[in-house]
């Protein structure tokens, strides 16, 4: 097990690598937007890997609700941290790239609308973590997180028809995509997956050792003033 | 023993009659209230036509401000005099408690929309295009929306630091979708669109918000 991270690491620093190489160099230049287009090969996975990530978050806090196992808040926690860095790269490789295309910087299309949405529902989640006492943390942040996710669809639903009735440029084009660019994009989209796991996997156990060190102390003084009151 | 509907009904009465001797909050909020229109008139000076598009919004920032002025003060008193946890060794389920609240806050955000609004019409010159009967729908779904999911979160945010922004904090992004389909539809009865696709909107929102509160609620309250 303790080889196991250092080679993951390693097989990941050379995955992200090759896959820069693709993006930047092998795929092929889009037609219309140029070698601007080229962030959509870091957009649209980070997307993914944050909406994965979320949904890992949405059952890890069933379960802790469920079963109370201290293993699946700390999966809850992570999840939900490291969803919100890689939404946050959508949020902001999204203007970045519509800028030069669009000439704007923001738009209320749907996709950067809900998306931004999300963030705020899972900053929030980590706000709570954050703010509230650790006692009852747990069961409250996992209560966060359902409500969170129910709120997902709506959140969908009602931006969409939102938009439906005020057309708006949509940003990223619809329609099919070239089988290089596929091929390039899922070679990304595999090197962001392994990335997301190696960080969840370090920040996991990081927290199971603070939370052992805290566990540890809390022992240590009852264990000192059982002593003394003999 | 007590039905669960007799405990909701006793709880919201004695907070209604506690309210009513000390009409602490309600003096407090009927003043913000009034304050927040005459500063939004100020802030957006339309004309009529235009205000007529904006007024959706405009009407329910203020309505969102009011509620979380009232939400904030939910839970308050039942901290001061520990009866939340003499309710939490009561056998008294955990839901006739949260109803109790949930309807004292809908009651008392009610009071403060009907005060507010005839204000709003006056100063924004307001008329509806539409069927203004239905604004009474959008006016209590919304409300629901936000009462619902701001008593749960007000008991969320009790033990946190930081207490009285925790509750907006939570409050504003899960509300979203809601606070959408609450303006979509009050500007499009006042510009005389359909309504009926973000009225649909509410109406699931609260359904399903709603059942999530009530089951959730005891873990919450057991948590703290």
């Amino acid at each position: 097990m303790k080889l196991a991270f250092p080679i993951l690491g390693v097989l990941t620093a050379i995955l992200l690598s090759y896959a820069l190489y693709m993006a930047l160099v092998v795929a092929p230049t889009e037609q219309t937007m140029g070698d601007v287009q080229r962030i959509f090969y870091y957009h649209v996975p980070s997307a993914w890997t944050a909406f994965i990530l979320f949904t890992i978050n949405f059952v890890a806090s069933i379960v802790y609700l469920v079963r109370r196992k201290p293993a699946a808040d700390i999966v809850a926690l992570v999840s939900a941290e490291v969803g919100v860095v890689f939404c946050t790269i959508v949020l902001v490789t999204g203007p970045i790239w519509a800028r030069p295309v669009w000439g704007i910087w923001w738009t209320w299309d749907m996709r950067l609308t809900s998306t931004l949405v999300l963030w705020l529902i899972y900053v929030s989640y980590l706000v709570l973590r954050r703010f509230s006492a650790s006692g009852e943390t747990p069961v409250l942040a996992a209560a966060l997180a359902i409500f969170g996710a129910l709120c997902v669809p709506f959140v969908y639903f009602s931006i969409w028809f939102f938009r439906t009735q005020h057309p708006q440029p949509v940003m990223g084009g619809g329609g099919s995509i070239d089988p290089r660019m596929l091929h390039v994009l899922l070679i990304n989209w595999l090197a962001f997956s392994c990335f997301a796991f190696l960080v969840c996997w370090s920040r996991y156990r990081l927290e199971k050792v603070q939370r052992d060190v805290e566990q540890a102390h809390a022992m240590a003084s009852l264990g000192q003033s059982s002593r003394s009151t003999r | 023993m007590p039905t669960p509907a007799g405990v909701t009904r006793a709880t919201l009465l004695k907070d209604l009659r506690l309210e009513w001797r000390s009409k602490d909050a309600i003096n407090s909020m009927l003043f913000f209230s009034l304050l927040v229109v005459v500063v939004f008139s100020f802030s957006f000076d339309p004309t009529a036509e235009e205000s007529r598009r904006i007024a959706g919004g405009l009407i329910w920032v203020a309505f969102l401000f009011a509620a979380v002025v009232a939400l904030n003060q939910t839970w308050a008193r039942e901290i001061r005099n520990q009866v939340l946890d003499a309710y939490r060794v009561s056998p008294a389920p955990a839901n006739s408690l949260f109803l109790a609240k949930a309807f004292g806050n809908f009651l008392f955000v009610t009071i403060l929309e009907a005060l507010m609004t005839p204000l709003f019409i006056a100063f924004y010159q307001l008329r509806a295009v539409g069927p203004a009967w239905q604004l009474l729908i959008v006016a209590a779904l919304g409300t629901w929306a936000l009462v619902v999911n701001g008593t749960f979160f007000a008991a969320m945010s009790l033990r946190t630091r930081s207490r009285e922004i925790m509750l907006p904090l939570l409050l504003f992004p899960i509300s979203i979708p809601a606070i959408l389909g609450m303006v979509q539809a009050t500007t499009a009865i006042l510009t005389g669109e359909g309504a009926r696709v973000w009225i649909a909107l509410l109406l699931s929102y609260d359904l399903v918000f709603t059942t999530a509160c009530l089951l959730l609620f005891e873990m919450v309250l057991n948590a703290e």
